[in-house]
């Protein structure tokens, strides 16, 4: 089950993110190659591109930090949903972007403690009590939504000095509003934090073999519970990228299966903050992609770049091309002896 | 205490022993909404009876509320089918969508069939698609691994943009006042019928019910999938074939949720449209869970959630109280439901009995 191949009786290990590296590479250099043919459409589609992967790339990171210590959150949907809202409503009264932000990340985090409580004190089946907070969140957002308020508008671009002079690298990644700054910095950091501290190591060991991790002393209640806090929060984010950043205003049911493709972006990156950013830019190009193939007359139909996550998602945890295991202690309560 | 002492009529206490906890579950997911309305300004008395209005009033609201209860029935048993394998079908969406599109389908494109035949034949036809969408994720659970939630949850996803992409393209309607995506009107002859309010799917429904119940009841089929459900190792070493009767408990729920499919599109809303359904796999949770997991359970559950959806129109009108407030009340009880350590706390029920649900954990596990 182990990522990688036996040699000499060594596991040598491919790391998570290797498949959607080489991708990587591959879109930098056809990008490159494009941009000396035409530089302003590979603005544009670069840019698209970014806009469509900060959201994924932000649940992703929700889903990351809850499962990994062991809590299945098929809520990321729902968690976006009423965040989007909130931090647009809190627009609308406060006209304050910065307190919009913060009360979009505040209803994330309150919604990821309900899903601890759900599934640590309460013990309920986790993936029921997902499917609460989705369809609590297109209720509540719908009950309260109103047609008709306005806001005083959104984030703008911040340009980070020289950086955004660079060619190419400089309009699309040094000139862009603060959340998805925030986006990028957070997988850099969650990587870090994950694979290179105590926190991140104590919390994987809970989500592999909670009671491994109990016996030598970690607390397992406390690190589901600030993990699922944290996702919850960064779900929050990708909620108030929709409505202060992307589309800038709040509609019925926006988030339209984002947290569901954040999902599968975590799958498919193998439960790995850089790897599932890096499936969130590779989705968001395929759609950046079609939507300049359009302009050009070349007409996909949008639906079938709409599958390619998830069937890609299919492939990968069916083992068809290399296999994407999730923690071993997902989804089920643990108990103290 | 006093349920403790044994009773003569004791099978009345265990029917009690088993409603009671749902029962609650509704009644404390109602007072969430009413404290909501509150806080909205609105008179929950006031929307609550609108509400019971919209969904019984008259005999055209009574239809409506049938015709809502319908899928749902179907949605609720095919969860409930998968449930008892041990196995979540969060998949009863795109089955139904597949369903619902083969029979539009199938509805328009053949001509000049008597109308039994046609109905029969369209029918079949989104059984098929929904247990060939059931066959997948049963496939890919039993024979390498993948988790149905994560399966099921991408083919419904797969399932939004292929239908999309079908009423927008290749089978959409030409007609020449049409300008939106879904397929043309089904022939008259693949109707459903009405029996005055009541419409001959949700008769079907309750048929289809009683067979499900008598199939995991009384058949050895049924007892091999419930065997599964409580412990697959056992049954394995006591020579069952865990792997098929896993694939074909998902084939058997897709099968389900794509006959509901049909029988929503031939019998009310006449063709395939995209988002006509949405969330009703969803429902079918909710509903398979206060049913708790039992098919005449789901039919009641059934008509408590078809009544809430069938009702939310006039109380809009009538108490002006957006219709979302049903998706609201849904998820606490859908919540309620399943915490009934909440509610048997709230409701100082020291121990309950019967009707408890086995569900599968989550996607670590095999």
């Amino acid at each position: 089950m182990t990522v990688g191949v036996m040699n000499n009786g060594k596991i040598r290990r491919r790391p998570a993110w290797a498949s959607p590296l080489i991708f990587g590479v591959i879109v930098i250099a056809v990008a490159v190659f494009s941009f000396m043919k035409n530089p302003s459409v590979t603005e544009a589609v670069m840019s698209a591109m970014i806009r469509f992967a900060v959201p994924l790339m932000l649940g992703a990171l929700c889903g990351i930090y809850c499962e990994r210590a062991g809590i299945v959150n098929i809520g990321i949907e729902g968690q976006m949903l009423l965040s989007a809202f909130t931090a647009y409503m809190t627009n609308v009264w406060t006209g304050n972007l910065i307190l919009a932000l913060l009360a979009g990340a505040l209803t994330g985090a309150l919604l990821g403690y309900f899903l601890a409580v759900i599934s640590i004190k309460l013990k309920l089946n986790q993936i029921i009590g997902g499917t609460v907070i989705n369809i609590l969140a297109i209720g509540i957002t719908g009950f309260f939504y109103q047609v008709g308020m306005t806001t005083k508008g959104k984030f703008g671009p911040i340009r980070l000095g020289p950086l955004a002079k660079i060619p190419l690298v400089g309009p699309v990644l040094f000139n862009n509003p603060p959340i998805t700054y925030i986006a990028f910095l957070m997988v850099i950091i969650s990587h870090i934090i994950f694979f290179h501290t105590r926190w991140g190591l104590r919390t994987r060991a809970v989500g592999e073999h909670p009671r491994a991790a109990d016996t030598l002393g970690i607390d397992v209640f406390k690190t589901r519970y600030l993990n699922t806090i944290i996702g919850g929060a960064l779900a929050g984010l990708a909620g108030a990228f929709l409505t202060l950043e992307g589309v800038g205003t709040f509609e019925r049911n926006m988030t339209n299966g984002r947290g569901f493709i954040a999902l599968a972006v975590m799958i498919f990156g193998k439960w790995n903050p850089i790897g599932s950013a890096l499936a969130a830019l590779l989705f968001g190009l395929a759609n950046a992609l079609q939507t300049q193939l359009q302009f050009m007359g070349i007409n996909i139909p949008h639906q079938f770049i709409g599958m390619i996550p998830y069937a890609l998602t299919i492939v990968v945890v069916s083992g068809f091309i290399g296999r994407s295991r999730p923690p071993a202690a997902e989804g089920t309560p643990y108990e103290k002896e | 205490m006093e349920q403790k002492t044994p009773s003569k009529n004791n099978w009345l206490m265990t029917i009690w022993r088993t409603i009671r906890v749902p029962l609650l579950a509704i009644l404390s997911a109602l007072l969430v909404g009413a404290v909501i309305l509150l806080v909205s300004g609105a008179d929950p008395l006031k929307a609550y009876a609108a509400l019971f209005k919209g969904a019984f009033g008259n005999a055209n609201y009574l239809k409506r509320t049938l015709e809502k209860t319908t899928p749902l029935i179907f949605a609720g048993l095919s969860v409930t089918f998968a449930f008892k394998a041990g196995l979540f079908n969060i998949g009863a969406q795109g089955q139904l969508l597949m369903g619902a599109i083969t029979a539009g389908f199938l509805g328009f494109a053949i001509k000049g069939l008597p109308p039994v035949l046609h109905i029969v034949l369209a029918l079949l036809g989104g059984c098929a698609a929904g247990a060939f969408y059931g066959l997948i994720p049963g496939l890919l659970r039993s024979y390498s691994g993948a988790h149905e939630v994560i399966t099921t949850i991408m083919l419904n996803y797969i399932a939004i943009n292929l239908t999309d992409y079908l009423a927008d393209g290749p089978w959409k309607d030409r007609s020449g006042t049409n300008v939106i995506a879904r397929l043309p009107l089904i022939e008259d002859s693949a109707r459903i019928p009405f029996f005055g309010p009541v419409p001959v799917g949700f008769i079907i429904a309750i048929l289809i019910a009683f067979i499900i119940w008598y199939m995991l009841e009384r058949t050895n089929f049924g007892f091999e999938i419930n065997s599964v459900g409580l412990n697959s190792h056992a049954s394995r070493y006591a020579g069952m074939k865990t792997k098929l009767l896993m694939t074909s408990a998902l084939v058997v729920a897709g099968l389900l949720a794509g006959f509901g499919g049909s029988v929503e599109t031939l019998g009310v809303v006449g063709r395939f449209q995209p988002g006509f359904n949405a969330g009703l796999g969803f429902d079918g949770i909710t509903v398979a869970l206060l049913g708790r997991s039992n098919p005449f359970g789901v039919i009641l559950s059934s008509l408590l959630l078809g009544a809430m959806k069938g009702g939310a129109n006039v109380m809009q009108f009538d108490a002006k109280v957006p219709h979302e407030i049903i998706d609201v009340i849904q998820s606490m009880m859908l919540f309620f439901v399943t915490a009934d350590l909440v509610i048997r706390k709230l409701f100082r029920i020291i121990k309950d009995t019967g009707g408890e649900v086995t569900l599968t954990a989550g996607w670590g596990q095999k």
